[in-house]
C-alpha cells in the first residue's frame, strides 16, 4: 500500500467516526454553512462538534502549515481529503473569507508574526473576516478606490466608504484596500487589517432583489488603526503603497473560490432530478425534448468545467501556477451557475416563482435564482474576467 | 491520477511536434490536396510514422508495438490535428489495433497486429449506413451460409476506406434494425470477391469510401469477437475512436485559434491593432475557455480508456461532444475574425474548418453524444 492509499484509509476511518450524521447532507447551501466568528451561534451541536473536530485536526485548512492551524497536507493528500469528504456528502466544517481569501494572501505576503497572530483563529473559526474592496465609485475600476488612510505617526487614520462588503454586519475584522498615496494610482494603495469593533466603523445592510441582505455598506469615520497589533504584527500586509499586488493575488483566490460556489452561493436541487420528478420519463428519455436538450447541454458543460478545475489544480500542484486562468474559472463557473438557475426556473414554472413555496425541492429557489445573478458581478464581472484572459493569457494588446 | 500529462507523454508530444513540423506541416497537406494525391501521400507518411512507433502505439510489445497507451495515442492525434496531417492513424492504429488487440482471436492478433505495427497494413471501420451515425440501426445483413456467412448491403462514410487493406465490418446477423443485439463484426480482406469500394470526395479532402457488399463470403475465422454479440465490441472501439477524434479536433481547433490570435495581434484597421478591440477580445477569451474545457474532457477520456477500457464510454462521449462543439465554434470564429482573407482558399483556416466539419460528424456528432449522455444519466 502506498502512503497515499494509507492516508485515504485513515482519512475514511476518521471521517466515518467523527463526521456527525447531521453534517452529511451536502452540497452546501448558503444557509447550511457555519461561518464562525465571535458573534456566531451554532445552529446545532453537530455543527459545533464538526467544526471543533476538523479544526483540531487542522483540516479546516488542510494545506496550511501546522504552526498556523493547518495540517500541512500536500496537494495530493488534500485532494484525497476533499474526495473523501465528498464521498460522504459532508458539509464544509467552516465557511470563511479568512480561509478562502485573506489566508492565502497572508501566507504569501505576511510576516511570520502576522501569520502566527492572524491565521490560527481563522483556522479555528474564532474570528470571522469580511472583505472591503469595492467602493461606490470603484467597482470594476477597483484601482480608482478613494478610501483614505493617513499616516498620523503612531497610527493610521481611515476615512471613507466601502460597499458590497459580504456579511460586514456579522464580521469581526475586515481586510480592506485603502489609499495611502492620493498622488499615484496603482502604487498608492495599501492592504490594511481593521478591527470592526473599532470606533468609527459602521455598517448598513443592502437589501438585494432576492429579498436577502448578504452585503453591506461599510463606513469608516475617523477610524484610528494602530500601526501594529503587537511586536512585528503590522496592521498592513505587504509594503505600504504596494497593496495592489496583495489585492490582485487575493483576487485570484477569490475568483477560484467563487467559480465552484465556495461562497455557498450556489446550492439548489440537481437539474435532472428536478426535471424527472416534474416532467416524467418515457422510453428512457425525459418527456419534454426541449428541456431535455437544455439540461444535457448544461450537464456537458458543467462536467467539462469540473474537469478543467481539476486539471488546473493538478497542474498547479506540479508547479505550473494557475495565474490568470483563475479568471477563466471565475467567468465560466459563474455563468454556468446562472444558466443552471434559469433552467431550474424554467422547469419549475409556477412552482418556482412562488416566494413562499413549501415544496421541498422549490422552497427558496426564487431567492437563490435571484442571488445567482450576482455571481458574475462580485469578485470582478464576467467582462473584467474576459478582459483579463484576453490581455494576460492571450496577450492581446490594450486599446 | 492527476489530470496532467506525464513527463514521457510530454516528451512524445515534443517529438511528434518536431516530426510533423518537418515531415507533414499544413503546407504539405495543402500540396497533396492540390495535386490530388492525399491517398498516396498518406500511405508514404504512414510508413514514416510507423518507423517512429506511432502505428503500434496501442499494440502489445509481443506483436511489435510499444503499448504506450491511449493518452499517448491522443497526444499524437492532437498534434496531427494541429498540422492536418492526413494518415490512417485513427482508423488503423487506434480503432483496428484496439479491436483486434482487445477482442481478436490469438490467430487474428498474430496475423494482423505485427502488420499494423509495421505500418504495412491499413484498416478501415465500416459502420455507418445512413446520413447520420446510428450504430444501433445497422442493416447490412450477414446470413449464415454453410459453415460461414454471406454478407449483403452497403456502408458509407468509411474513413480511409479507399486505402484499406482490411475492413472491419459491422453487420446484422440476427434480429432487426434497431435491436441492440444481433451484431457481428467481421475482419475482411478489402479485395475479397463481392466487395466494391467506391471512393468519395469529402469536404476535408481525406479519403473515404462507400462500400458495397454483394454475397461476400466470410468464415467463422473472420469473425471479430463473438457471433451476434459484436455490439459491445463495436461500442468499445467506437468509444476509442471518439476519444481519438476528440483529441484531433482539439488540436485542429487550438491551431486555428492560435493562428487567429496571431492575426488579431498584427492586423491593423482604424489605425489600431484589431486585437485591441474589446468586441474581438471577449469573443477570443470565451473561445479560449471552451478550448480549455475541451482539453480537459479529452485528456480525461484518454486516461479513462487507459484506466478501465470498458467503463470509459461516458468520458469518451463527453469528450467527443465538447470537442465537436468547441472546434466548430473555433472554425467559425477563425473565419469571421480573419474577415475576407479567411474566406480564401489560399488561407489555411478554411482547411481546418473543413476537417473539423468531417471529424465532428464521424462516429457521432455532438447531438448524438449528448443524447447518449442524457440516457446514461436516466433522462
Amino acid at each position: 500500500m502506498t502512503d497515499l492509499d494509507a492516508f485515504r484509509t485513515q482519512t475514511r476511518a476518521w471521517l466515518s467516526e467523527n463526521c456527525p450524521a447531521e453534517m452529511r447532507d451536502g452540497p452546501d447551501g448558503e444557509d447550511k454553512i457555519c461561518w464562525g466568528g465571535q458573534r456566531w451561534t451554532f445552529k446545532s451541536d453537530a455543527q459545533r462538534i464538526w467544526l471543533e473536530r476538523m479544526a483540531a485536526k487542522g483540516w479546516t485548512v488542510p494545506t496550511w502549515p501546522e504552526e498556523y492551524g493547518g495540517a500541512g497536507l500536500g496537494p495530493e493528500e488534500a485532494k484525497i481529503l476533499a474526495q473523501e469528504l465528498a464521498l460522504i456528502d459532508a458539509r464544509i466544517p467552516l465557511g470563511s473569507f479568512g480561509i478562502w481569501m485573506l489566508g492565502p494572501a497572508l501566507l504569501r505576503y505576511g510576516t511570520h508574526e502576522q501569520k502566527l497572530h492572524f491565521l490560527p483563529p481563522i483556522a479555528r473559526g474564532e474570528i470571522r473576516w469580511c472583505q472591503g474592496y469595492s467602493e461606490p465609485n470603484a467597482g470594476s475600476d477597483l484601482v480608482s478606490l478613494q478610501c483614505r488612510c493617513e499616516d498620523k505617526g503612531d497610527h493610521w487614520l481611515v476615512n471613507g466608504q466601502k460597499v458590497w462588503t459580504s456579511y460586514a454586519d456579522e464580521a469581526d475584522w475586515i481586510f480592506t484596500l485603502v489609499r495611502t498615496d492620493p498622488a499615484s494610482k496603482h502604487q498608492g494603495i495599501s492592504f490594511l487589517l481593521i478591527d470592526m469593533a473599532q470606533e468609527g466603523v459602521s455598517t448598513r445592510p443592502i437589501k438585494l432583489i432576492s429579498g436577502k441582505s448578504p452585503f453591506c455598506e461599510t463606513f469608516f469615520d475617523d477610524v484610528v488603526v494602530p500601526k501594529e497589533y503587537g511586536a512585528g504584527i503590522s496592521s498592513i500586509v505587504g509594503t505600504v503603497d504596494r497593496g495592489w499586488d496583495v489585492a490582485k493575488y487575493l483576487l485570484t483566490h477569490e475568483r477560484e473560490m467563487i467559480s465552484d460556489g465556495g461562497g455557498g452561493a450556489f446550492g439548489g436541487p440537481g437539474l435532472a432530478e428536478f426535471a424527472i420528478g416534474r416532467i416524467g420519463v418515457s422510453g428512457g428519455r425525459l418527456s419534454d425534448p426541449m428541456v431535455r436538450a437544455k439540461i444535457a447541454q448544461l450537464e456537458l458543460d458543467t462536467r467539462a468545467f469540473g474537469l478543467t478545475v481539476d486539471r488546473l489544480r493538478d497542474e498547479s500542484a506540479r508547479g505550473r501556477d494557475m495565474g490568470a486562468n483563475s479568471s477563466m474559472l471565475k467567468y465560466y463557473g459563474t455563468e454556468l451557475n446562472k444558466r443552471r438557475f434559469e433552467l431550474l426556473m424554467d422547469i419549475g414554472g409556477a412552482d418556482a416563482v412562488e416566494w413562499d413555496s413549501d415544496l421541498e425541492d422549490a422552497a427558496g429557489l426564487a431567492a437563490t435564482w435571484l442571488r445567482s445573478k450576482g455571481n458574475s458581478i462580485e469578485g470582478g464581472t464576467s467582462e473584467i474576467q474576459l478582459n483579463v484572459i484576453a490581455k494576460r493569457v492571450l496577450g492581446l494588446p490594450s486599446a | 491520477m492527476p489530470l496532467t500529462l506525464t513527463d514521457d507523454q510530454e516528451m512524445l508530444r515534443e517529438s511528434a511536434r518536431g516530426f510533423l513540423g518537418e515531415a507533414a506541416p499544413v503546407s504539405c497537406f495543402r500540396r497533396q490536396r492540390d495535386e490530388n494525391r492525399v491517398d498516396a501521400a498518406s500511405r508514404d507518411l504512414w510508413r514514416q510514422m510507423a518507423s517512429l512507433g506511432w502505428a503500434g502505439i496501442l499494440v502489445d510489445e509481443e506483436f511489435g508495438g510499444s503499448q504506450f497507451g491511449f493518452v499517448g495515442a491522443g497526444v499524437l492525434a492532437e498534434e496531427m490535428g494541429r498540422t492536418l496531417s492526413a494518415s490512417p492513424f485513427i482508423s488503423t492504429a487506434l480503432l483496428a489495433a484496439t479491436a483486434i488487440g482487445r477482442f481478436g482471436s490469438a490467430e487474428q492478433k498474430a496475423r494482423h497486429l505485427p502488420l499494423i505495427a509495421a505500418g504495412e497494413a491499413i484498416h478501415a471501420l465500416a459502420v455507418d449506413e445512413g446520413a447520420k451515425h446510428r450504430p444501433e440501426a445497422i442493416a447490412v445483413r450477414a446470413e449464415r451460409a454453410g459453415n460461414g456467412f454471406r454478407i449483403n448491403g452497403a456502408k458509407r462514410f468509411v474513413a480511409d476506406g479507399t486505402l484499406a487493406d482490411q475492413l472491419i465490418v459491422a453487420a446484422r446477423s440476427a434480429g432487426a434494425a434497431g435491436d441492440a443485439g444481433g451484431i457481428t463484426l467481421f475482419l475482411l480482406d478489402a479485395k475479397a470477391p463481392g466487395i466494391t469500394i467506391e471512393p468519395v470526395r469529402l469536404v476535408d479532402s481525406r479519403n473515404a469510401a462507400r462500400i458495397a457488399f454483394a454475397d461476400v463470403e466470410a468464415t467463422g475465422g473472420d469473425v471479430l469477437g463473438e457471433i451476434d454479440a459484436g455490439g459491445d465490441v463495436l461500442h468499445g472501439i467506437l468509444n476509442a475512436g471518439r476519444a481519438g477524434l476528440a483529441a484531433e479536433l482539439s488540436g485542429a481547433a487550438q491551431q486555428s485559434f492560435d493562428v487567429t490570435i496571431d492575426y488579431l495581434k498584427t492586423r491593423q484597421q482604424f489605425g489600431a491593432t484589431i486585437g485591441s478591440f474589446q468586441a474581438l477580445q471577449h469573443r477570443a477569451a470565451y473561445l479560449y475557455c471552451e478550448l480549455q474545457l475541451t482539453r480537459s474532457a479529452v485528456l480525461h477520456a484518454l486516461q479513462e480508456l487507459d484506466r478501465d477500457f470498458a467503463a470509459a464510454g461516458p468520458a469518451c462521449t463527453l469528450a467527443k461532444a465538447k470537442a465537436g462543439q468547441a472546434a466548430t465554434l473555433a472554425g467559425l470564429e477563425a473565419i469571421q475574425m480573419h474577415g475576407g482573407i479567411g474566406m480564401t482558399d489560399e488561407h489555411d483556416v478554411g482547411l481546418y474548418v473543413k476537417r473539423i466539419r468531417v471529424a465532428q460528424e464521424l462516429y457521432g456528432d455532438p447531438d448524438f453524444q449528448i443524447d447518449r449522455l442524457a440516457l446514461a444519466q436516466g433522462y
